[in-house]
């Protein structure tokens, strides 16, 4: 197929999970300072969904202190902010309506339709009901995105580029979450204990939907290494990293089967799975969790720049 | 003079009541007995098809969504077997015609040497290619499409209007136009024996891997080439290339390497053989035309000048729009090829000429006066529905450049009953149908594209001007 219209595929779901994620972040952020602060404490999760979304700078400069109404306004709908969730459906619509014949028209539909529904919006973020109803039907719209792709889209090349952008940017979400929050994950921290630290762990579980998981995977109370553990290494849980490489390879592969050949992008992913496949959580901290998550976020930069290379351009 | 009423026998003086023609016969007495509401019911339908369809314009469109929904008629037009056999014998041999002078004005120019044509009219047209000189596109074809516009005046009085034959659009309507009325009216569909138009994109992908210019090759590549999104056309763009099931390209996923065209794929460059561009000359190649271009593919040229791709149409067909020398057709048909014109032009006085600029200025007020480059309805005069000061307007402007106008008498062009505020009432059309030159043979899907003016009294039809569309009926009996 044209590069350009893979390239067009990738970008709509990378730009449909960012979204989705972003709406999971402020969602969990919204439930945190509605808490007591004698059990939060003077929340920083504001600051720390603007660091999450990577926004910090652009944030500061236009709004200068995180509060609940600025962060809100600018993470979910600022179309002057280039990674908001309203930004974000706009650029993953007009990157499906770029390559509308490539998609099956319940796919392209369905991610018409919710840009249509925002043009109506008129956001307020000091009404909370609005914007979690906002927020949730963010959510369900990337969750129409990915379920009419899966259910209705022939298994060829369009797809494989639609689930390798998914999964890139879903890797790159999950650790740009732990980047920002290893500091709650250190060891050391586990004597404080406390309300504090067992609400900002249940937290980061929430922000990628894993709260449930985590009894199912552990069966245990929520233990700050097990948390590491199931957003890194646990196959199980589908945001973890290592999930998110299990998809990236084999998308990878299929499209080397398809094309008859693979190439440094195939080679890059595989390197990073089998790392990841080979790690333990205990020796992960041992290293330096917050080494390995920025040593993961560079190699996951790069290889999105190596697909771009060999096949997107 | 009333006009020809297409449904009806011509009239006589003093009959009450007209005749219908036989072809009508069945479609108007279904018309008679379906109950208006049942007609208002189906239009609101037609109308919520096209809106669904017309979703599809409009998301492309943003703020001129609105502008691209071009009216939709659910009275079809009828043409019968035997007026479309002639028909068919006259768009073929006029789009020969077309092909074989293109070749000359770009060859040896004999209709020059033989004084069909002045020189002038070929050398100093704005659409003249010189980079198109001594060059012979792939199997010698210039137009592949012609969307040549004709009208009616009578039962056998057929007219060519325009030949049409840079990128003529329109297209997708004539395919949809069929789609909508076949589910709105499945029971007039089985009553009637109607050709088919669904053969056209099959018709248009054979006419296009026939020109491929390599030969032997039983597997060429076929893309068709658009401005991109913000292009007017472009919903018609995104629906052929599915249909072909081409790759719908834009200038910068095409690159030139060593006279050959390739195309950026996930599976690396590939080599593109045929390029269905629906672009205009002066934006295909920035290296040869115009430099600020960023739709087109630099070198393009080079690899078409070298054999290497096939661009349908070729590049400079646009002197044979010219509205002069669509004037000398007839002649420059028999001369390419020994016949006459199978169907007429419409009489024009050229300008140009002293002594027809004079007759033309005498009596300016019942004719229509064209530009010779105009094109969608735009910068011309009708006579009969313009004031006197438009009028003179148009006289000193005509009279300061003569040359670059045409004039034609004003035709009584044929109506078909169309449905209107308050019911059936007969509207002006044309029709466009669409004719394919391939390497190996001429494809005309039978019908085509009917325009009708909305207003009342209209003869403008151009979508531009607020014209509609019918579905186009021919009928075997």
């Amino acid at each position: 197929m044209l590069s350009r219209a893979a390239d067009s595929l990738y970008w709509s779901a990378r730009y449909i999970e960012r979204a989705d994620f972003l709406a999971r972040v402020l969602d969990a952020a919204m439930r945190l300072s509605a808490l007591p602060s004698s059990y939060a404490g003077v929340s920083a999760e504001w600051e720390s969904a603007v660091a999450t979304a990577g926004v910090a700078e652009a944030f500061h400069a236009k709004h200068g202190v995180a509060t609940e109404a600025s962060v809100l306004q600018f993470l979910a709908f600022d179309y002057d902010n280039p990674s908001s969730i309203v930004s974000c459906i706009e650029a993953a619509r007009s990157n499906s309506r770029a390559v509308r014949t490539a998609l099956t028209s319940d796919t392209w539909e369905g991610v018409n339709a919710a840009w249509n529904e925002l043009q109506r919006l008129e956001p307020d973020v000091s009404d909370h009901e609005a914007t979690s109803r906002f927020l949730d039907w963010v959510m369900r719209t990337s969750l129409a995105f990915d379920g009419s792709a899966h259910r209705t889209m022939l298994r060829n090349d369009a797809y494989w580029f639609l689930r390798l952008g998914m999964a890139i940017e879903r890797a790159d979400n999950t650790a740009r979450l732990l980047d920002v929050k290893y500091h709650l994950l250190l060891p050391e921290r586990e004597p404080v204990g406390g309300s504090l630290d067992y609400f900002q762990w249940t937290t980061i579980l929430r922000e990628v939907s894993a709260l449930t998981a985590y009894r199912w995977v552990y069966r245990k109370a929520v233990k700050p290494m097990l948390v590491a553990d199931l957003l890194i290494l646990n196959r199980q849980m589908p945001r973890s990293l290592a999930a998110c490489y299990e998809v990236i390879t084999s998308n990878l592969d299929h499209l080397a089967e398809a094309y008859g050949r693979s190439g440094p992008a195939q080679r890059e992913a595989s390197a990073i799975l089998s790392r990841l496949d080979r790690s333990k959580i205990e020796q992960v901290f041992r290293g330096g969790l917050h080494e390995f998550i920025t040593g993961f976020l560079r190699d996951n930069v790069r290889l999105s720049a190596t697909v771009a290379e060999q096949y997107l351009i | 003079m009333p006009a020809f009423n297409e449904m009806h026998e011509p009239g006589v003086a003093g009959a009450t009541s007209p005749k219908v023609r036989e072809v009508y016969a069945r479609l108007s007495a279904w018309l008679e007995s379906a109950p208006p509401v049942l007609l208002a019911a189906r239009r609101r339908q037609a109308e919520h098809f096209f809106r669904r369809i017309g979703i599809t314009f409009a998301v492309y469109g943003d703020d001129d969504a609105e502008e691209r929904l071009i009216p939709f008629d659910i009275v079809p037009r009828i043409i019968s077997r035997p007026e479309w056999t002639r028909l068919e014998a006259g768009l073929e041999q006029r789009a020969r015609a077309l092909n074989a002078f293109l070749l000359d004005v770009y060859g040896k120019r004999e209709c020059v040497a033989a004084g069909i044509i002045p020189e002038d009219l070929i050398l100093q047209n704005p659409q003249f290619s010189l980079e198109m000189q001594g060059l012979r596109p792939p199997h010698d074809v210039f137009v592949h499409l012609a969307g040549i516009d004709l009208v009616r005046t009578g039962p056998d009085e057929f007219y060519v209007l325009e030949d049409n034959a840079r990128t003529p659009s329109g297209v997708s309507y004539m395919l949809e136009n069929r789609e909508v009325m076949m589910r709105l009216f499945p029971e007039l569909f089985s009553e009637h024996r109607i050709a088919p138009v669904e053969t056209y994109t099959d018709a248009l992908l054979d006419t296009l891997r026939s020109v491929s210019p390599r030969a032997g090759d039983s597997d060429p590549t076929v893309v068709l080439l658009t401005p991109g999104p913000f292009n007017s056309a472009f919903y018609e763009h995104s629906f052929l290339a599915d249909k072909l099931g081409v790759e719908l390209v834009e200038g910068a996923d095409l690159f030139v390497d060593d006279a050959f065209v390739y195309m950026r794929t996930t599976d690396g460059p590939k080599r593109v053989d045929v390029i269905y561009r629906r672009l205009d000359d002066a934006f295909i190649d920035p290296l040869c035309f115009r430099p600020d271009s960023i739709l087109g593919v630099p070198g393009l040229m080079g690899a078409y000048a070298a054999g290497n791709v096939t661009l349908a149409n070729a590049v400079g067909t646009g002197v044979s729009d010219d509205k002069a020398v669509y004037s000398y057709m007839p002649e420059l048909i028999r001369f390419y090829t020994g016949e006459d014109a199978k169907i007429a032009n419409v009489p024009t006085w050229r300008c140009r000429e002293p002594d027809a600029l004079a007759e033309v200025l005498d009596r300016l007020p019942e004719l229509v006066v064209k530009e010779c480059a105009g094109s969608g309805g735009y910068g011309m005069l009708v006579g009969p529905t313009s004031t006197h000061d438009e009028i003179e307007t148009f006289r000193a402007k005509l009279i300061a450049n003569p040359a670059t106008f045409i004039a034609q008498p004003t035709l009584a062009l044929s109506t078909c009953p169309t449905f209107t505020d308050t019911g059936l009432a007969p509207r002006h059309v044309d029709l466009r149908p669409f004719v394919l030159t391939g390497a190996d043979k001429v494809r005309i899907t039978p019908g085509g594209l009917t325009r009708v003016a909305l207003t009342e009294g209209s003869l403008v039809v151009n979508s531009s001007q607020g014209g509609g569309t019918k579905d186009t009926w021919v009928l075997d009996a």
